[in-house]
């Protein structure tokens, strides 16, 4: 890949300065710690010298979540047809109902199930242990919605706490019910942030899921799963057309939207297609060493990554599905040229900082660029050195990378490069709103989407317009 | 199932979705619902810290510091963000697996220290989350041992309270950080004798902040010199004009040092407030009063009496026509809402408020539901309901979540619901409209401006309601039923 070009005024030494100038605020302990995970891109390493997943410096305002939060949000909550406990106290489960914006078909409370589920866990329950309520609550559940094709059981703080065994009434309760029954112990002290709790339920559906049922249909030369979309704003839905249009067979969706009989019949696809690498490798490289299954990253943001992506699909198929790919991409050509010709005029040659969960970033930095937008800074909420590795030349050099980046160092870079949109998520928009620069949230599309594919994209481009130009940020400044 | 035979991935036939989709509806679904025990569906309450961070918030220079996990701070913030659309700053020690060994002392001496430096708050009040609960942090010997080893200033306001998640709902962690706020700021601030000559008004966890105007609006028409206690309007509703300010209004430090020599103390939700009225009881110099939420206008009117008593002053006219208007308003358009049935869910102090301006109307409360709650809250709600006959007729179901409620809505139906957003789904289900008042709203703009209390608020409340049930006649009815009037 050809490395960007420099962005004018973005220099090594102003960057460097910058980040010195902020760690120079905090006490000396916080110095130490923060100072590895903030530095100047360099797009020429293969390694990238930012570093990541570490503990979060207490008191410093970060914005991370917790490993529940990335199990009961992220990873369990978008399959439909399953009812996902959240085991313990009443917030957590209020908390992140209906706040990812990972829609579903079905019939709420009847074949899907985006309600929330909770044993509001009481000062007995932690006292005498939750274990007996749970096998209680599962059996309400069972006959409540007959037709759920499973439950998760995702672990709050206290139950790993109080020594809980989960893992036993959900075996007992699976050979009871001939359904799967699945838990997941993700409390959230466990880990550094929401990543652990991917990682966790990835184990959780390697051990209690995959492998357990097949597809009724025979299988096919173009069977594939789309791993890691979790429909945000209906981004499968804006996805999965585009690799039924080349010609494949999406057999599964991981897990916006997902079904979990189908999640359970992945192992019999021919490719794994995996768009957020962060919290869904673990399962494509099981796939791979235990069913010789291969998986490949795409990247469906903006037309420049689609092309490449289809290519790159394409590469792993006949020559049928490479003339489908051809034909796709000629057939949205000038739709893409369409939406360019609209935006990029108003858009060409503005910059705009990222901060967001593990993958984004990495991913829309090609459609910002479609739309002639520079990124003069990045970071991820949970991201590991992996990541990191892939974003450094997605990002022209000197750019600022910083990691689990705390609402006061965050200010401070955004107050020197003055970028002209921020995309980061809903603790952060109001306080750059304030200041009057214009934001998205990147985690929920600000209500807005989908963003993926060729469908998103415009979706996106006219939301990126809307922020940035939007008549309203001309009337911050008073006359008086 | 069996470990080695794969199972076929299955779809339902129409029929049995349909069996199900019905089945839901009927009341046989609704007996086995209610007989459920363990399992909480679509709770219509969040935990003890939330309510804890809306206080510790709401005072000048005040920075929120969750003792515990990290993601606990992190959905508070959230839930507030999305709900008032504005920031809300707080920050936590991050608590983990090694906290859950050794304790968290040592993240909190860290996170002070640290959040000290770089934010410069006036005050830090600490509340905790679930797991230093579990585990017995000892917060007392803790924050001591931050001052006493320099991580802090010694006179650094660091109020605490154990908010476990386990215990109460967020009104309950309201009260505790509340009090726990005003005992430390009062500390060795009660003259004897002296008396400021000001209310102190506690308004509760009211998500409104057009509601706590509203009590200043009607105070300052009193010329009632007065101290917010504590005062979430600025905090969580300021202005655009290109600064971002860290600390935005609140509730001053030395004027809530000041509360204990009032003249007098009102709270306009008594479960939120009921350990800290208990102590004002014990400590505060003037008289101390509870009130019911003014919605509607009896209960409003009960609210003026009562500033008119307390610092004998006469009811100001502006108040006497604002009251006028609301009843205008009221006779002109019961006719919307008389008769008709309607859900209601939130807060007890909201609920009953609710429920008080509905009776007021003709209209009929029927399903009420409290998801976590006493019998007492069971036994102020039905005294409400009976003190009307329009109050004939409606259960209250406390301990019950808006799962029960759905089903309550399919076998007994109503013509409207009122809670938060999380109603959302029932209500759809029902295909009646949801009157968004409470906390959150998370699907709405600028209803938390709006006041719901008061004269204003009452209009309010009528004209929302009214002026829907008005759009759903226009967007429902036949041709030949569409008129120009109304």
């Amino acid at each position: 890949m050809a490395e960007r070009k420099p962005i004018e005024g973005i220099t090594k030494e102003r960057t460097e300065k910058l980040i010195e100038e902020t760690l120079a605020c905090m006490p000396e302990k916080a110095q130490k710690k923060r100072a590895p995970h903030l530095g100047p891109n360099d797009p020429s390493s293969s390694v990238c010298a930012v570093k990541s997943n570490r503990k979060v410096v207490p008191g410093v305002m970060s914005q991370r979540g917790c490993a529940y939060a990335g199990a009961k949000g992220v990873v369990w909550g978008p399959i439909r047809d399953m009812v996902h406990v959240s085991h313990g106290p009443v917030g957590c489960g209020v908390y992140s109902w209906g706040t990812r914006r990972n829609l579903m078909q079905g019939i709420n409370g009847v074949t899907s199930f985006a309600l929330d589920f909770t044993s509001d866990f009481q000062e007995r329950d932690i006292v005498y242990g939750g274990d007996a309520k749970l096998e209680k609550l599962l059996d309400e559940a069972n006959e409540l919605f007959p037709l759920a094709k499973g439950f998760s059981v995702l672990s709050e703080c206290p139950v790993g706490l109080i020594g809980d065994d989960i893992n036993a009434v959900t075996k007992k309760k699976e050979a009871e019910y001939d359904k799967l029954v699945v838990p997941c112990n993700c409390e959230g002290f466990r880990g550094v942030s929401q990543s652990l709790g991917h990682h966790i339920s990835n184990d959780s559906i390697r051990d209690h899921i995959i492998g357990r049922y097949e597809f009724a249909e025979e299988a096919g030369p173009y069977d594939v799963a789309l791993i890691g979309d979790y429909n945000i704003g209906g981004d499968v839905w804006a996805a999965k057309p585009i690799l039924e249009e080349i010609g494949l067979n999406v057999k599964s969706v991981w897990t916006g939207d997902g079904e979990v009989e189908k999640i359970a019949a992945t192992h019999t696809v021919k490719l794994n297609l995996i768009h957020c690498y962060r919290s869904m490798n673990y399962m494509c490289k099981v796939m791979e060493e235990k069913w010789g299954i291969p998986w490949l990253e795409y990247n469906f943001f903006g037309p420049t990554k689609i092309e490449e992506s289809l290519r790159a699909i394409g590469e792993l198929f006949d020559d049928t599905i490479k003339a489908n790919v051809e034909k796709v991409i000629a057939k949205y050509k000038p739709i893409m040229q369409a939406v360019l010709d609209e935006y990029k005029p108003r858009l060409e040659g503005k910059t705009a900082m990222l901060f967001v969960g593990g993958l984004r970033h990495r991913h829309t930095v090609g459609a910002y660029e479609d739309l002639g937008i520079e990124i003069t800074g990045s970071g991820y909420e949970f991201a590991h050195q992996d990541d990191y590795d892939r974003t450094q030349p997605e990002m022209a050099k000197d750019t600022i990378i910083y990691d689990d980046v705390s609402e006061f160092e965050l200010e401070k870079f955004v107050e020197e490069f003055k970028p002209d949109l921020i995309g980061s998520g809903i603790k952060e928009k109001y306080v750059f709103q304030k200041s009057g620069i214009p934001f998205r949230q990147m985690h929920s599309w600000d209500y807005s989407g989908p963003y993926h594919g060729y469908e998103g994209f415009e979706v996106f481009a006219r939301d990126i317009d809307m922020a940035i130009n939007s008549p309203t940020w001309k009337l911050v400044k008073s006359p008086f | 199932m069996s470990e080695t035979a794969l199972k076929k991935v299955t779809e339902y036939t129409p029929e049995e979705v349909e069996k199900v989709s019905n089945w839901i509806n009927t009341e046989d679904y609704k007996e086995k619902n209610f007989a459920r025990e363990a399992l909480v569906i679509n709770p219509a309450h969040a935990c003890q810290p939330l309510g804890a961070q809306m206080v510790a918030t709401s005072f000048e220079g005040s920075l929120p510091f969750v003792h515990g996990s990290q993601g606990c701070a992190s959905y508070f913030r959230s839930t507030f963000s999305r709900h008032y659309r504005e920031p809300a700053a707080a920050t936590c020690d991050a608590m983990t697996e090694d906290g859950a060994v050794f304790g968290g002392q040592n993240n909190l001496f860290e996170g002070l220290e640290n959040a000290y430096t770089l934010y410069k708050p006036k005050m830090m009040p600490v509340y905790t989350t679930c797991m230093p609960e579990v585990i017995g942090d000892d917060l007392t010997a803790f924050i001591k041992n931050a001052k006493q080893k320099g991580h802090i200033p010694e006179d650094l306001p660091v109020p605490y309270a154990n908010t476990p998640s386990f215990n109460g709902t967020h009104i309950h962690g309201y009260d505790a950080m509340l009090k726990s706020i005003l005992a430390y700021l009062t500390k060795g601030q009660k003259i004897e004798g002296k008396c400021t000559g000001k209310l102190n008004l506690i308004p509760g966890f009211d998500g409104n902040v057009g509601n706590i105007r509203e009590y200043k609006r009607i105070l300052d028409l009193f010329e009632i010199p007065y101290t917010v206690l504590a005062d979430s309007s600025d905090v969580f509703d300021s202005g655009c004009d290109g600064h971002y300010e860290l600390y935005s209004g609140g509730t001053k430090l030395e004027d809530a040092a000041e509360s204990i020599n009032g003249k007098a103390t009102i709270s306009m939700q008594k479960f939120s407030s009921v350990t800290t009225m208990k102590w004002i009881d014990e400590n505060f110099s003037g008289v101390n009063e509870v009130m019911p939420m003014p919605f509607g206008v009896a209960k409003t009117d009960a609210f003026i009496l009562k500033l008119s008593e307390l610092f004998d002053k006469p009811v100001p006219e502006a108040l006497k026509k604002e009251r006028a208007l609301a009843v205008d308003a009221m006779t002109d358009a019961h006719q919307y809402l008389h008769g008709k049935k309607f859900a209601v869910y939130g807060d007890p102090d909201y609920v009953i408020g609710i429920i008080s301006f509905l009776l007021e109307m003709g209209a009929r409360p029927w399903h009420v539901v409290i998801s976590r709650g006493t019998k007492k809250v069971k036994k102020e709600i039905e005294a409400v309901l009976e003190t009307s006959m329009y109050g004939e007729g409606c259960t209250v179901h406390v301990n019950k979540d808006l799962w029960h409620m759905r089903s309550l809505l399919m076998t007994d139906p109503v013509e409207g619901m009122i809670g938060d957003t999380h109603g959302k789904f029932a209500a759809r289900d029902a295909k009646i409209p949801l009157f968004r008042i409470g906390f959150p709203i998370i699907d709405r703009v600028n209803l938390h401006r709006n006041p719901v209390v008061g004269y204003q608020g009452a209009i309010t409340m009528l004209t929302m309601i009214a002026n829907k049930f008005l759009d759903i006649k226009d967007e429902t009815c036949e041709d030949q039923w569409f008129e120009m009037m109304r």
